[in-house]
């Protein structure tokens, strides 16, 4: 396994990333930006990142918004190719599999808002029945619905429900039957862009419920992405977390947590509200993500950070190895790396 | 005597399929320089809650009956002119997106200049240096420049705070603040937080907090009040109903966060989800997904009870019920 593919996984993955970047044009149009004699406008939202995901096992990314973890989740289905670098499933490039049907899916994606990504004026049976068709992994309308009926089972609803249409549930049974369509071209691999900050904390536990049961019956890996820690922290066997574009701290979820070296992966950590704090005050870290259209040079997060000096502020650092060989860490950060951290 | 007071304020919604009771029968008192935190999720009544407080109900939605004092006198009942003077003056209103709380055609400073002008008597000149001072104590950087900007010119976090010094500038009594920091990013929300209680300290003022982050509330709050289906499921202060719930309903909610702390293999779930407002069950309204539910549970509504350091209502605190 390549250096900058993290920290070596036993098995070969099933996702692999090696050094992804994907940079948007955000120029104006051409006429205007002629007339107004502008340059061309790029946002770099995914930097050089890398890493692998094992079989049966979910890698978390995590960060605030615009450091790029919906970008991935979309790159890493192939709804957006990488500009640079390349996404492989199975050892096989994502462009190539994309094409093959038998590939495609295996693969599939839950999205943030389940009010959005179900279409409303579909029944629900129709709805999840879509991939099936698609794929023609089943022939014949009672074969199908009898697949529709088990697959809504699995996700908590009556197979009944397939008759009814989106606007009659609530945001958590929208979600399941948005987990109900992924599952139904029998992927291995499934992308979850925020699966549950739409939702209510009693509905959003009950949905990392049922994903977690899931993944242990049918042995799912899941590409995780949220921008909630606890949430990550629930789900996640490794963890990125990601900062303008960036992976800045990559290891195994315990790790991270127990020990998180980069500063701004203990700045998240110190930054969450949460029920342990009761009464306690906190000293919040000042400023906010810069524009990701005009990242600061050297290191991105020099400006907010405490132990930022010459050398963060003009040199971008690479990843280093860190933690117990058993639970490697990689940071990027020249303060981790030269011990002032 | 407390500075606010709602008492069994029910508030209805006529539509042609009957009334919709959104609250019911809600209770409690926020003291002088009491920080309440308001807590439930969507459809709970949390906003309604406050938005009855300021004057700000949507139409047709209207309070049916109860009443609300502030400083002991109804405000409630008054004209909507008489409640203009109120808002801003003596309640402050902050809430969710601070991008459409402000004009976007003014500058922050006119804004700020324009509110205090209509409560307190100021010259322009007074106003306008106050505005610098309050920008400086939000956190703005260069108050002296930025005065002068517009909203859009601002960050998320910055607009934030800019509407934090909106709402005290006027020296209210109290703040209602509905979901301060939801549509900011973690990081940033910190220091709202951190600002928001220093100023309130500071000036002496009241918080009604409402939000549905329980993070938010453990680190901010003195005392809480967990609402379902439209009531108040139980009240107390923060250490108590955060680490020691009474009410089933507060335990499952508490217990269904996930933790930063530790790592848990599954999450207390509470199975089904909210009834909505035309389907409420009688009795006490979550007990179809109690898991201690008895008779009594599905016929008489429980009133709040006093249940160790909260009150909670729940039948399972009735004297002479079994063991809590």
């Amino acid at each position: 396994m390549p250096d900058r593919a993290g920290t070596p996984v036993p098995e070969a993955p099933m996702l692999e990333a090696i050094g992804v970047s994907r940079v948007f044009d955000v120029s104006r149009p051409w006429l205007q930006r002629t007339l107004a004699g502008e340059k061309r406008l790029t946002l770099r939202a995914v930097d050089d990142v890398s890493f692998a995901i094992a079989p049966g096992s979910t890698l978390s990314l995590v960060g605030e918004s615009g450091c790029g973890k919906s970008t991935i989740a979309r790159l890493a289905v192939g709804l957006y190719a990488p500009s640079a670098g390349e996404i492989r499933f199975e050892g096989n490039s994502l462009s190539v599999a994309r094409a093959q049907p038998a590939l495609r899916r295996r693969m599939n994606m839950i999205f943030q808002d389940p009010y959005a990504s179900l279409n409303p004026r579909w029944r629900v049976r129709d709805i999840v029945a879509e991939p099936i068709r698609a794929f023609k992994i089943l022939d014949g309308a009672k074969a199908i619905a009898d697949r529709v009926g088990a697959l809504l089972a699995q996700v908590g609803l009556s197979p009944a429900d397939g008759e009814r249409y989106p606007h009659e549930f609530s945001g958590g049974q929208r979600q399941r039957i948005s987990i109900a369509r992924a599952l139904s071209s029998e992927p291995d691999f499934l992308v979850c862009d925020e699966p549950t900050s739409a939702l209510d904390v009693s509905v959003q536990a009950q949905i990392l419920n049922l994903m977690k049961e899931l993944q242990e019956r049918l042995g799912l890996t899941y590409l995780f992405i949220s921008h909630n820690l606890a949430v990550v922290r629930h789900m996640s066997d490794r963890l990125g977390v990601m900062y303008l574009g960036r992976i800045v701290e990559m290891g195994p979820g315990e790790e991270v947590f127990a020990r998180p070296r980069h500063p701004y992966t203990r700045m998240l950590l110190d930054a969450i509200p949460d029920l342990e704090m009761v009464g306690r005050a906190r000293t919040p870290v000042g400023g906010e993500v810069p524009s990701p259209i005009d990242p600061p040079p050297g290191c991105a997060f020099h400006p907010r950070c405490p132990l930022a000096n010459a050398r963060c502020r003009t040199e971008r650092p690479e990843h280093t190895r860190a933690g117990p060989s058993a639970a490697e860490v990689l940071v990027a950060c020249h303060a981790v790396a030269e011990g002032r951290a | 005597m407390a500075l606010l007071e709602v008492d069994r304020l029910t508030v209805e919604f006529p539509t042609r399929r009957g009334t919709l009771r959104a609250l019911d029968g809600v209770s409690f008192s926020i003291g002088a320089g009491e920080v309440l935190g308001v807590v439930g999720e969507s459809g709970a009544g949390k906003s309604l809650t406050g938005a009855s407080i300021i004057g700000l109900l949507e139409p047709p939605g209207r309070i049916a009956s109860g009443e609300i004092r502030l400083n002991g006198e109804r405000i409630d009942t008054l004209k909507p002119e008489a409640m203009r003077h109120i808002r801003g003056k003596q309640i402050g209103a902050i809430f969710q997106d601070p991008l459409t709380t402000l004009n976007p055609l003014y500058s922050v400073g006119r804004q700020l200049v324009e509110t205090m002008q209509a409560h307190l008597k100021l010259s322009d000149a007074e106003a306008r240096s106050r505005a610098v001072g309050w920008l400086r104590e939000v956190g703005i950087p260069a108050p002296e420049q930025r005065v002068e900007a517009y909203p859009h010119q601002f960050s998320g976090g910055m607009r934030q705070r800019v509407v934090i010094a909106l709402a005290l500038c006027a020296e209210p009594r109290l703040v209602i603040a509905d979901e301060p920091t939801t549509a900011l990013d973690v990081s940033v929300q910190a220091q709202i937080i951190a600002l928001l209680r220093r100023l309130t300290r500071e000036h002496g003022a009241s918080v009604m907090l409402v939000t549905h982050d329980m993070g938010v509330i453990a680190e901010t709050a003195d005392r809480v009040a967990v609402m379902y289906a439209g009531r108040i499921a139980e009240i107390g202060p923060v250490a108590s109903v955060v680490k020691a719930p009474a009410h089933p309903y507060s335990k499952g909610l508490m217990g269904s966060i996930p933790a930063l702390g530790h790592r848990m293999a599954r999450l207390a779930q509470i199975d089904g989800a909210m009834p909505r407002l035309n389907a409420i069950p009688p009795g006490c309204a979550f007990n179809p997904r109690c898991k201690r539910v008895f008779d009594r549970c599905r016929v008489e509504r429980p009133d709040l009870l006093p249940a160790g350091d909260t009150r909670a209502a729940c039948w399972l605190y009735a004297e002479g019920a079994a063991d809590a």
